[in-house]
């Protein structure tokens, strides 16, 4: 080891047994100690992105400060140190949700390009017109987009299980959309907008059964939850980095290396490759033949951080804490008058999607930001599940676990201004 | 800067209230405004007795800001011609997005409610959308507009 390597991302502070220590964790995130038009921060906008620890912020510095080249090529100390890192990270990765190997792990910008690699390099090749692809209602556009671009380029049918009014996928609809040309189901593990738990595992069994792949969206999953991709018994699973306190610009795909092994490069360029004439090219072994070009090494390196930091934790710790305040949360706004909670499902992640009667949401966010409160407006990049409750937009709290009981009495607080000034 | 700048009484009695919210089954020319990622809705109404705007409604869903906007909108453009509705919608764009607006706000009515909006620039776009759907509609558009 060189001494300029950077130093292992010091645990935070409350780790022992037990319920989370939530003030020594705030203490871990710099920004939560910063105001917002004149009050402390209160970030209830943990869906759309996640807030960064000390560790992964230092991570990431001490990479730059002291260990960086370019990955996998060159013989000197700083690309061998820079190689070692980003390699550590997709170790963490792997462990991180249970992958088999390394093999399996694909860095890539984030959820949406996960998506598209599979949709590109494992769907394209396969389907032919009449072919189905099956998609729930509850889907961010990433898990949408990707699938209709690839029905338009074969001819596949897109074809959408609907959800029911508590925002859960219908799973007897389900039972009769799949069938002899669905190619591939591909599920939002956790919905972005409602929160709504997915409970994948039924449905991965029903189209095992039939032989027919799954790609899971875990965008909003990952970090709420411990997830195991061999438990699960999915084929392909995406996840981004900067929703589970790492950096933005990276994320996973992990697919089943058999599957990985068969599919096509997605992307050519320097790094996928192990030989390249101008007769013909020889693709590089798994991962690296996903990984064209220079990757995002200090987002990789920032996202083994991240991992750490979550690990240390504990991720059913994690999961206990947001469902605490999960459950503050909706009892404290189902007493707001006028308040109407959109997305009810038994299982949830710390999600509360809602409307206010006479206050439209985009109001709300400029009211409650003027209290220092950061929710969420709008259609949340799932507009057909605003279509489905016909509501043009929502307010979205999202919590993680770095939240307080009084945040929840703070938001409470400012839908009243809120309320009074507009209602 | 205070949030009662940009919700004034004006705004919020607007929005509670809105003038001229009804369809116009003899309309001369119409427009859709829809800004997809607020959610912001509207559908403008124009009736042209030759020069002049001769009437002008709206309808549609969207927040305070922008049903507020479009209200007051229709109140200071319902008489005058073509011509001067275009000049206004010139003076309120510099009024909503430059912090160094030459426009006196005194000399726009009621529709200087509306000058505390360029302190939230997130919001610039709720207020300009029914203006942009007015220029739609006197040009003849058909395609939505939007000001994301």
């Amino acid at each position: 080891m060189s001494a300029a390597r950077p130093a292992p991302a010091p645990a935070p502070e409350a780790v022992t047994g037990g319920p989370l220590d939530i003030a020594a964790i705030r203490a871990d995130f710099p920004v939560l100690a910063r105001t917002v038009n004149g009050r402390p921060l209160c970030y209830l906008d943990n869906a759309a992105s996640s807030q960064h620890p000390r560790s992964v912020i230092d991570t990431v510095s001490r990479y730059y400060e002291t260990s960086h080249a370019n990955v996998h090529r060159g013989v000197h100390t700083l690309s061998q140190e820079a190689t070692d890192l980003f390699e550590g990270a997709r170790e963490k990765l792997r462990r991180f949700i249970n992958a088999r190997s390394t093999k399996e792990i694909v860095f890539v910008r984030g959820t949406t390009e996960a998506i598209n690699l599979v949709a590109q390099s494992y769907a394209r090749p396969r389907l032919r017109p009449g072919d189905e692809i099956l998609v729930s209602g509850l889907e961010h556009h990433a898990n949408i987009v990707p699938w209709q671009m690839l029905c338009e380029q074969t001819g596949a049918v897109l074809r959408v299980i609907p959800i029911t009014r508590s925002g859960e996928v219908d799973f007897e609809a389900f039972l009769t959309l799949i069938g002899e040309r669905t190619c591939l189901l591909a599920l939002a593990h956790v919905s972005n907008a409602l929160g709504t738990v997915v409970p994948v595992e039924r449905y991965i069994r029903e189209a095992r059964r039939r032989g027919i792949p799954v790609l899971l969206d875990g965008a909003q999953a990952v970090p709420h939850m411990p997830v195991d991709v061999q438990a699960l018994d999915c084929d392909f699973y995406c996840f981004s980095g900067h929703k589970m306190c790492g950096p933005t610009g990276i994320g996973v795909l992990w697919g089943r290396e058999s599957l990985l092994e068969a599919m096509p490069p997605w992307q050519g360029g320097g790094d996928m490759i192990l030989a390249v004439s101008f007769e013909r090219t020889v693709y590089n072994e798994l991962p690296y033949k996903f990984e064209a070009g220079t990757p995002h090494i200090a987002g990789a390196i920032g996202l083994g951080a991240a991992v750490d930091y979550l690990e240390a934790l504990g991720l059913e710790r994690i999961a206990a804490a947001e469902h605490e305040l999960l459950a503050l949360a909706t009892e404290r706004l189902a007493d707001v008058p006028g308040l109407t909670i959109i997305g009810t499902a038994p299982e949830k992640a710390a999600v509360v999607s809602f409307t206010i009667e006479g206050v439209h949401p985009h109001d709300l966010g400029t009211i409650l930001d003027h209290e220092g409160v950061a929710i969420r407006t709008g259609h949340h990049c799932a507009m057909p599940v605003m279509e489905f409750f016909g509501v043009p937009a929502t307010a979205r709290a999202s919590f993680a676990f770095y939240n307080t009981r009084a945040e929840v009495d703070r938001l409470v607080d400012a839908l009243d201004v809120a309320r009074e000034m507009l209602g | 800067m205070d949030l009662k700048d940009l919700y004034r009484d004006v705004i919020v009695d607007h929005n509670r209230n809105p003038r001229n919210f009804r369809p116009m089954p003899d309309a001369s020319a119409q427009a859709e405004g829809f800004n997809p990622l607020c959610g912001d809705r509207l559908t403008l109404f124009v009736r042209l007795d030759g020069e002049r705007i001769g009437d002008v409604s709206f309808q549609g869903s969207g927040c305070a800001i922008s049903v507020a906007s479009a209200s007051l909108l229709t109140e200071s453009v319902k008489g005058r011609t073509v011509a001067e509705a275009e000049q206004l919608f010139t003076r309120m764009h510099e009024l909503l997005t430059r912090q160094d607006a030459a426009v006196d706000p005194a000399t726009l009515g009621k529709l200087a409610a509306l000058s505390g909006v360029r302190e939230f620039p997130a919001r610039v776009k709720c207020a300009s959308l029914c203006w942009h759907t007015l220029d739609a509609a006197l040009h003849r558009e058909r395609a939505p507009v939007s000001t994301e």
